[in-house]
């Protein structure tokens, strides 16, 4: 039997390979730095230009208008939510009558601006001020937070529609047909087994679409709603600053960066029974 | 009904030339947009799947930034904001102020937008491409670039056309807005007839039915440029 009699001389390591990031890393340094730069520049802007009188006269305004946004786009969403359950099942129906409903119903509202919408409502309501009254709903007609909020609902109840059955769709046939060998009927293996499971699927385009209602109702800014962005355009048209501009970019970011955070979390806590844990 | 086509016919005393050279504008506005949209958004796709930190995180504040912000707020900023600071330089210049063309920074506003969203789209499709492509073209002993051209976009196309399809038909709608800044396009053309006829039910109407229209023509558009970006995907019987 032979034994090693020799130590081996440790070796030194092997020269760590360089990585080389040449164009990129200066490309991203450029980026970083541009949005240093631009960042910096408008906290300057806000610094610089801060005027405690023009602060205190419109800041609560904005403030106010911040609460109509919220106003605005949880009611628009809530009705909407409401709305875009019969519109679902018509889409998911094969009835010759309401499924070609259902569809033109939601290809108007989503093939078409909701600017455009908002003024076919507002205004056009307007012209029919004598049958409103008639029917006793010109009161509602009259005030364009009410009309905003109808144009909205009906706007979000065709993309929440189509969610709702996308995401309907979307769970597999053996569920209905195993509900169907189990003797469950229709009605509870819809609202029992599919649509709890549908929900899920739909939890991430619920998200985006709240997102892109909080962005859209600035819309409403330009048929006189004083929402966040009415009471940005009034005091910018007082003050020509464009420091109030910025204000209200900084909110919106904020309550879509609440609302994307808050969702994420939510998202991980109903979807945890399907990780693995590993 | 005889009053209201009267009242959209072509000529002087209908309003059916102003709305169209409203679709004109509308049209061009969206269609001058998507290429600079796209070339944007794949850049900025590009810097996201970098392997270097501080490219991803720039590219990460640019897609926040104008996915967060509402579009009408992005085109009021960079309109009014592109007037005061335009009219300094020049001020400071040639001594005299100039004016920002809205054309221009509708432009600007919706390229933001737009390529801030193209470059989530180009994203996910740069990961439904599998590794092996990449490893494939570097055995057959092509640099990056030819790897990019010849490989990689013939599939991106192909992966990212969907999303990219939706989000020009959001393109088209977005246009709506720049009639706030006063450029001629469908809406405000509807807006001064309606002002001039006080019809606006009708008006506001057509305006839909016109964004519809150039919706349906678009989708039949992007029928054929899918089925081109197909063509290699038949499965031979």
């Amino acid at each position: 039997m032979t034994t090693a009699t020799l130590m081996i001389e440790a070796a030194p390591p092997p020269p760590s390979v360089r990585r080389r990031h040449g164009a990129a890393r200066v490309a991203g340094v450029a980026l970083l730095a541009l949005w240093t730069v631009l960042g910096v520049g408008i906290v300057w802007l806000l610094v610089s230009g801060w005027d405690a009188e023009m602060v205190e006269r419109y800041m609560p305004r904005i403030l106010e208008g911040v609460l109509t946004t919220l106003k605005l786009v949880g009611l628009s969403l809530v009705i909407g939510a409401v709305l875009s359950i019969p519109v679902a099942i018509g889409r998911l129906s094969r009835n010759p009558i309401a499924a070609p409903i259902a569809f033109g119903y939601s290809y108007f509202f989503r093939g078409t601006p909701l600017l455009a919408q908002t003024f076919l409502v507002y205004y056009g309501a307007g012209q029919f001020v004598g049958f409103f009254r008639d029917i006793g709903l010109w009161w509602f007609f009259r005030d364009a937070f009410n009309c905003a909020v109808l144009t909205f609902a009906l706007n979000t109840a065709a993309y929440q529609a189509e969610i709702l059955s996308g995401a309907i769709r979307s769970v597999p046939r053996g569920q209905w047909q195993a509900a169907q060998a189990l003797g469950v009927s229709r009605m509870v293996t819809l609202t029992r087994i599919i649509v709890p499971q549908a929900l899920i699927t739909a939890l991430r385009p619920y998200g985006n679409e709240v997102v892109l209602m909080i962005k859209g109702s600035a819309i409403a800014s330009i048929i006189t709603v004083l929402d966040l962005m009415g009471q940005t355009r009034y005091a910018f048209s007082k003050t020509y600053d464009m420091q109030v501009y910025l204000w209200a970019a900084i909110l919106y970011l904020v309550m879509v960066e609440i609302l994307r955070r808050v969702w994420d979390v939510l998202e991980r806590r109903l979807t945890r029974h399907l990780r693995r844990a590993d | 009904m005889n009053e209201s086509l009267g009242l959209l016919s072509f000529g002087p005393t209908g309003w059916g030339d102003e709305i169209a050279s409203g679709v004109l504008v509308t049209v061009s506005l969206a269609g001058a947009t998507l290429p600079f949209g796209l070339a944007l958004g794949f850049l900025v796709a590009l810097a996201k799947t970098s392997e270097d930190a501080t490219l991803r995180a720039g590219a990460n504040i640019y897609t926040t930034l104008f996915r967060g912000l509402p579009e009408l707020l992005t085109l009021f900023l960079i309109y009014y904001g592109g007037q005061i600071a335009l009219s300094r330089l020049t001020t400071a210049l040639y001594g005299q102020p100039t004016e920002v063309n809205g054309f221009v920074a509708g432009l600007i506003a919706l390229s933001f937008v737009f390529s801030s969203y193209a470059s989530e789209v180009f994203l996910s499709a740069f990961r439904g491409i599998p590794s092996g492509q990449y490893e494939g073209a570097k055995a057959l002993g092509l640099g990056r670039l030819s790897t990019m051209r010849l490989v990689i976009l013939p599939q991106l196309v192909r992966l990212a056309l969907p999303g990219l399809s939706n989000l020009w038909l959001i393109l088209l709608k977005d246009t709506a807005l720049v009639s706030v800044i006063g450029l001629n396009d469908i809406l405000r053309n509807t807006n001064v007839a309606v002002g001039n006829t006080k019809e606006p039910f009708l008006f506001f109407f057509v305006a839909c039915m016109i964004y519809l229209a150039l919706s349906i023509i678009s989708s039949i558009g992007i029928g054929f440029v899918s089925a081109w970006a197909e063509r290699g995907q038949e499965t031979r019987a």
